[in-house]
């Protein structure tokens, strides 16, 4: 991000990264193309899919020239752009209350610590059953696991503060608001978005089980649906749209933290 | 408002100043951890007087209770026994509650300025909390501080970006843009390189001819010591008190030249002996306690 695409093209740092796309789509061609090897022979071949994926009159009804293709890309995306402003405004708010509180900690920890584990998965039929609508239930399913990823890194990045600022700030005669305002919450930022991209991630992973099991709509659903229809193709599609989606959206995290961390960044350019 | 010596409004040389105060009264004073139950004396019954612009250097062995001493003064630990009084009044006595402030301010030893916040950010942010001052004038005096100790240009740097001396003296200058009566030092120096550490040893002094400001400075360092303090204190191993107090008559403003004075060597002598009693003190209690 950030920078322009000829000098991306032109650096040989990036050349590795089209290096290993490109060997992964042909040794995927190979297997499935050229050897067809026994298993592999049901997989649609890269170039099928990418041929279906363009096509303005796809066999199996699915390509970028399709509304259904975009429909479903806009369910999925803003279930997890809701869900993942959720997660972030309520977990990092009680990530800090946690970290910044003894007393808090000690009553809400261990019942943080409880629930956390439980997947996303297992809280599908409760969230199907009692949320009124459907679209509550994938909502919430997405969001709880990116929350408690939320959570715990925020609180961790509290506790990892140095107490050596604390007590400069207070030296300095900072209020507890400032201490909360210019050391809390700048000093934990990193941990912070290393858990929004955790977030980030799991928040697609459990977007896609909400939406098999429960959506009407979004690239989980599509996915099941041509599972049921046996539509190799389209599921291919559906997966690399999901790749694709989930690359973009944990890019914008990290840019969003470049951004709001110029400290970190620059000192990465000093040592360099 | 300008920094008391530093401004443009201040005299040619500040000296003792009456209005600043600075006295430090430290009376009888015992601090004692108990964690999980085992008893350990820190500090017992020290008591230390010092004189409102007066550069006092505490030397000990490491572990002696040096840095629990310095931390009851700047109010971050309530002491156990004792009281500690500043220009007559009482800022620490058991069952008080602590309260650090910007009248005494700490150094610390391996800094403590803030990585997320510029230079600039920096050295303002006692007078933003402070709400004392305007931020553009806290701004502007932060600037003048800068330039009046050669760092003019690095305003907008992170901490990271520049080396440790240069650190150090921004974080000297966080501390001095409040006003404090008190610099609290805690081994500030500590880990710098021998030519960095001279440097640093004439940016204070330059800055205490200037301010006159209490020092209160711990060091393990006998040169360091001697070269900077007005009087330099050495402490016994713990618990720690005072053992031998030396006068250092060297004069002032001093340079690099007084390294090689007669004087300076009879009194690092004369505490190299009471160190050294101390460190073997210390070095067969850590064997007892192993044993």
């Amino acid at each position: 991000m950030g920078i322009s695409f000829k000098r991306w093209v032109t650096n040989p740092d990036s050349w590795g990264a089209v290096a290993s796309i490109f060997g992964f789509v042909l040794l995927w061609y190979v297997l499935t193309a050229v050897l067809r090897l026994p298993r592999f022979d049901k997989l649609p071949d890269p170039v099928a899919v990418v041929t279906a994926w363009l096509s303005p009159n796809p066999p199996d009804g699915l390509s970028i020239f399709t509304s259904v293709y975009y429909m479903d890309i806009l369910y999925s995306v803003v279930r997890v752009l809701v869900s993942f402003a959720l997660a972030t405004v309520l977990g990092v708010g009680l990530g800090l209350l946690l970290g910044w509180s003894r007393v808090f900690f000690d009553y809400a920890f261990p019942l943080v610590e409880t629930l956390r584990p439980i997947p996303p998965i297992a809280w599908i039929p409760l969230a199907v059953l009692v949320l009124p609508t459907t679209e509550m239930g994938v909502i919430f399913i997405t969001f709880i696991a990116a929350f408690f990823a939320t959570v715990l890194n925020t609180l961790l990045g509290v506790q990892s503060i140095d107490q050596v600022y604390f007590r400069a700030a207070k030296c300095l005669g900072s209020r507890p608001w400032d201490v909360f305002r210019h050391v809390v919450i700048p000093g934990s930022l990193p941990a912070i978005f290393t858990g929004l991209q955790v977030a980030m991630g799991v928040a697609w992973i459990s977007l896609v089980a909400g939406e098999m099991i429960s959506g009407q709509a979004g690239l989980g659903y599509l996915i099941y649906e041509d599972y049921s229809n046996l539509q190799f193709v389209n599921i291919v599609i559906g997966m690399l749209t999901l790749g694709l989606l989930g690359y973009g959206s944990s890019a914008l995290v990290r840019l969003a933290g470049k951004r709001l961390m110029t400290w970190e960044s620059r000192r990465r350019g000093v040592g360099a | 408002m300008s920094v008391r010596g530093l401004g443009p409004d201040a005299g040619p040389k500040a000296g003792p100043d009456a209005k600043a105060g600075g006295d430090i009264s430290i009376r009888e004073v015992t601090k004692i951890y108990d964690p999980d139950g085992i008893h350990v004396v820190a500090v017992e019954r020290c008591s230390l007087e010092i004189a409102a612009g007066e550069f006092l250097v505490v030397v000990g062995p490491s572990g002696c209770g040096k840095t629990s001493l310095l931390n009851v003064l700047a109010g971050f630990e309530d002491l156990t026994d004792g009281e500690i009084l500043l220009d007559g009044k009482p800022i620490a006595a058991p069952g008080r509650p602590v309260e650090p402030g910007s009248d005494r301010i700490v150094v610390f030893q391996n800094g403590a300025l803030f990585p997320w916040k510029t230079v600039l950010e920096n050295i303002v942010y006692g007078p933003m909390v402070q709400r004392r001052r305007e931020l553009g004038r806290a701004r502007q005096a932060a600037r003048n501080l800068l330039a009046q100790v050669g760092l003019e240009g690095i305003e907008g740097s992170y901490p990271a970006e520049l080396s440790s001396g240069v650190q150090r003296r921004v974080e000297i200058l966080r501390a001095l843009i409040n006003e404090p009566r008190v610099m609290l030092l805690d081994e500030p120096f500590r880990g710098l390189d021998a030519v960095a550490k001279s440097v640093m040893h004439q940016f204070l002094l330059d800055l205490f001819e200037r301010t006159r400001l209490t020092m209160f400075f711990i060091t393990h360092d006998l040169d360091e010591a001697i070269f900077l303090g007005d009087r330099v204190v050495v402490m016994t191993t713990r618990p720690c008190c005072p053992k031998l107090v030396l006068q250092v008559n060297l004069p002032r403003p001093r340079d690099h030249r007084a390294l090689g004075d007669t004087r300076f060597l009879e009194l690092k002598r004369a505490a190299l002996e009471a160190v050294h009693e101390e460190a073997l003190k210390a070095f067969r209690a850590g064997e007892r306690e192993l044993a």
